[in-house]
């Protein structure tokens, strides 16, 4: 935006300098020696494999963790946030991944938390209104602050958590993974809003795993690894297998697992198949054994809601689910498995995993009739059956740790390994590989080859445009709660699956 | 106390020592509070007195079976106290009104119990009611029918068999309702560690989504569980009955929070998915030799209810900050 002048002066000028920063927790160093600059009104993308110190950096930066050694300079002056206020009052915010607001409160409310605006006492609801529309429009969001921040999407939320760092004047934002739970047309409206707080002359630091999307919207990258900074590209438009290979520190293609040529035994067909809350309509596909079904599309697509229904988890209206030619009654996730099919849920914290229980109990889970014959079980049964699938998927821990000492990859494969343990027909993955990092994801998709290579009909949800169509045989696009077409072979680019999944 | 010990500890390796430190605290707690009244009071380390406890404890001992099943699975029963009353009227009006035999009285009492909790269980799964406030409403309603059954009064005058029950020691040791209780605990215990059907309910406090994704019956297992905490409460009526030789509509008032103290002293976590039968019963034993003590050395009841307050906050602490260490 041209118009701005007042920031255009200033831009170039470096904001906030980071020196020799470490960060060690008892003898695990987590971030060593980390330095770089960030100028005014720029975008920098910060990359890494999980455990890479990422959240580190960003956690010592919005004054949430004080660092073992080295310093940094905001503005100027000498900058050591003891507390997440001091790094707010000065100007710097912290946008988590996972969303730290008040459902029950309204949008004016969660932005003004811990500061309402007051007049002689009392809150001012009128200045607190006028205040949060004002950056609700700045964000270019169409929607009244007294609406309750529960009835908002995903990415309306987070819109609100940028308006709450806004209202703070803040000058620097830190976005951890914004775009991991937005489809394609709300990342777009983000990066237009990054866009424009850029030229007002708000720098960001933008953490994110779709590599696809830095060139888009950073101006330089750096790369961390091991608690390291390995690598600082001046431009963003880099290569995104060089970003990869800074970011494992190895040549490693994008490569997905090759899949045998599928059976044409069908295993799964759906019918017509309707939601009982209007989710989705009149869906209908065919999967066959060895067979990898992909389906596309934006969030709010319907996709997850078709998927939990066919996994038995949400009601539907009409239409039929037929597995190796049986007609479903499917009531309850445990009439889906009876019958064959297998639900790996989109949300492995929420759905997938009980967090404090152990890997052994959570592999266990629902399996105990293929652990054991009698009604009957001992401990070491279970440690037993679980070590078995630890190893069958190559998860790193033991039957005995707790699921929440894991990384994302590996409690994902605890989730799998629980649902390949019912000796499933069907497997339904959804959103498989959100929030993993790349080293990870391709021991992901192994499995997912392994399965279909094992004859199992496989149905694989998600948002990443280049997995669905790596991985799948054939690709079903849904858009507004109906399937846009399947598409399959040639057919099957990223412009087509784009243009159906926009229809 | 030896056989409170036996039944719970598991014999297989590497989980039962894991499983033993898990639950030092509490019972290291209990092993001091016998050794301090063992030196404060002359009365206190007796064979008697150890039988006296045991007898002391048994109520809310069956109760605190249940409610650890209610709170592993991320519940909260706060009707049991008034269920026991009202199962416990219940039985006394069939047996002296309606002239029912004792015997088929308690099975009409003991399923008052169990029709109570299925109240409780079908308003939180069906009515989607929030389980505190659920069994509130079935706590107000059976401690109002308690005492509507006899308007307030007591019922008494039981056979001197049914007494006998709680008071004639078998053998020179324990009572029928201690056995009872000695024998629930075990096979609780089992249940919750070696039945797929026990081990689920760990997964439905832990977390129902997760559970029901994986294919358990949440709602039905709820049911089950609210039931047989009611049942249990009927069970400990019969029990409370024989020991007082009456049914008084009054029975059993404010049991519910000792009942869900103990639990919670034995290391279950309100919040769901963890708990104990072993450590419920550690917690039931720390209430009753706390009473028990504190009324020898003639402490008043008054500064005892100040003390058990003490003891439960500094019990839960130590657990909390032991599982943060952890």
């Amino acid at each position: 935006m041209p118009t701005e002048n007042h920031s255009v002066e200033n831009a170039g000028e470096t904001i906030l300098s980071v020196r020799n920063l470490s960060k060690t927790y008892g003898k695990i160093t987590v971030l060593k020696n980390v330095s770089f600059d960030i100028k005014r009104g720029e975008v920098v993308a910060l990359l890494g494999e999980n455990g890479a110190g990422k959240s580190t950096l960003s956690s010592i930066i919005a004054g949430l963790v004080t660092p073992t050694d080295g310093s940094m300079q905001w503005q100027g002056a000498a900058y050591s946030p003891a507390t997440p206020s001091d790094a707010l009052n000065a100007g710097l915010g912290l946008i988590h991944q996972e969303m730290r607001l008040l459902p029950e409160l309204s949008i004016a409310e969660n932005i003004f938390v811990g500061r309402l605006p007051t007049r002689s006492g009392r809150v001012d609801n009128f200045e607190m209104y006028r205040r949060a529309d004002e950056q609700l429009k700045r964000l270019g969001l169409n929607v009244s602050p007294a609406t309750k921040v529960k009835y908002l999407r995903v990415a309306a939320q987070q819109q609100v958590e940028i308006a709450k760092a806004l209202t703070l004047n803040a000058r620097f934002l830190i976005l951890d993974e914004p775009t991991a739970a937005l489809g394609g047309e709300e990342t777009d409206k983000l990066f237009e809003q990054i866009e424009r707080l850029k030229n007002e002359g708000v720098s960001f630091i933008y953490i994110s795993h779709r590599l696809e999307e830095i060139a888009r919207i950073a101006d330089r990258v750096i790369v961390m690894r091991d608690g390291e900074l390995v690598a600082n590209f001046d431009s963003a438009k880099v290569p995104v297998s060089n970003l990869v290979e800074a970011m494992v520190g190895r040549q490693l293609d994008r490569i997905f697992p090759h899949l045998p040529a599928p059976t044409h035994k069908p295993l799964i067909e759906v019918k017509n198949l309707s939601s009982a809350e209007g989710d989705f309509h009149d869906v209908s596909f065919t999967v066959s054994a060895g067979e990898v079904m992909g389906i596309a599309g934006i969030v709010g697509a319907g996709r997850t809601e078709l998927v939990r229904a066919i996994a038995g988890a949400d009601p539907v209206k009409s239409g039929s689910v037929t597995v190796d030619g049986k007609v479903l009654t499917l009531k309850s996730p445990a009439d889906a498995m009876a019958a064959g099919i297998a639900l790996v849920p989109e949300d492995r914290k929420l759905q997938g995993l009980v967090l404090d229980h152990t890997i052994g109990n959570n592999i266990a889970l629902g399996n105990y009739p293929r652990i054991t014959s009698r009604n009957w079980v001992t401990p070491t049964e279970i440690r037993n059956f679980a070590t078995t699938a630890i190893k069958r998927f190559g998860i790193k821990g033991s039957a005995d740790q707790r699921a929440n000492e894991l990384s994302g990859g590996n409690q994902q494969k605890i989730v799998i390994a629980r649902a390949i343990s019912a000796g499933p027909k069907v497997v339904i993955l959804d959103e498989p590989t959100r929030g993993i990092d790349v080293g990870a994801r391709s021991a992901i998709y192994d499995v997912i080859a392994e399965l279909a290579k094992q004859g199992m009909a496989v149905i694989v949800v998600s948002s990443d445009l280049d997995e669905v169509l790596g991985l799948s045989h054939k690709v079903l696009v849904m858009a507004r709660g109906r399937n846009q077409g399947i598409l399959a072979g040639e057919d099957a680019t990223r412009h087509a699956v784009m243009e159906r999944a926009t229809a | 106390m030896s056989e409170i010990t036996e039944q719970a500890a598991p014999k297989s390796g590497v989980v039962s020592m894991s499983f033993v430190k898990k639950m030092s605290g509490p019972l290291v707690g209990l092993i001091l509070l016998c050794v301090f009244f063992s030196l404060t009071s002359e009365f206190f380390l007796s064979a008697r007195n150890g039988l006296n406890i045991l007898d002391q404890v048994t109520v809310l001992g069956i109760l605190a079976i249940g409610m650890t099943l209610v709170i592993v699975i991320g519940g909260i029963d706060l009707s049991v106290g008034s269920v026991l009353a009202f199962s416990m009227m219940m039985m006394g009006v069939m047996q002296r009104q309606m002239g029912l035999p004792l015997e088929l009285a308690i099975i009409v009492g003991i399923a008052t119990g169990a029709l109570c909790g299925l109240v409780s269980g079908l308003l939180i799964t069906v009515a989607k009611l929030p389980a505190f406030i659920a069994t509130l409403a079935v706590m107000s309603v059976t401690r109002g029918l308690a005492n509507i059954l006899t308007e307030g009064k007591q019922i008494v005058g039981y056979p001197d068999w049914f007494t006998s029950l709680a008071t004639v020691r078998q053998f020179g040791f324990l009572s029928m309702t201690v056995a009872t209780f000695i024998v629930l605990a075990i096979i609780a215990a089992i249940i919750l560690k070696y039945r797929p059907a026990g081990r689920n309910l760990f997964a439905i406090g832990g977390n129902p989504e997760v559970a029901r994704l994986a294919g358990i019956n949440v709602n039905l297992n709820t049911c089950i569980v609210y039931a047989l905490s009611g049942a249990l409460a009927g069970l400990a009526a019969v029990a409370f009955a024989a020991r007082l030789d009456s049914s008084q509509p009054s029975a059993g008032l404010g049991y519910e929070l000792d009942t869900i103290a103990a639990v919670v002293i034995g290391g279950a976590s309100l919040s769901g998915g963890v708990g104990s039968i072993f450590g419920t019963v550690v917690g039931v034993f720390i209430i009753g030799v706390l009473r028990n003590g504190l009324n020898l050395l003639g402490v008043s009841p008054f500064i005892q209810q100040v003390l058990i307050g003490v003891v439960i906050a500094a019990a839960v602490t130590f657990d909390t900050l032991g599982r943060k260490r952890r």
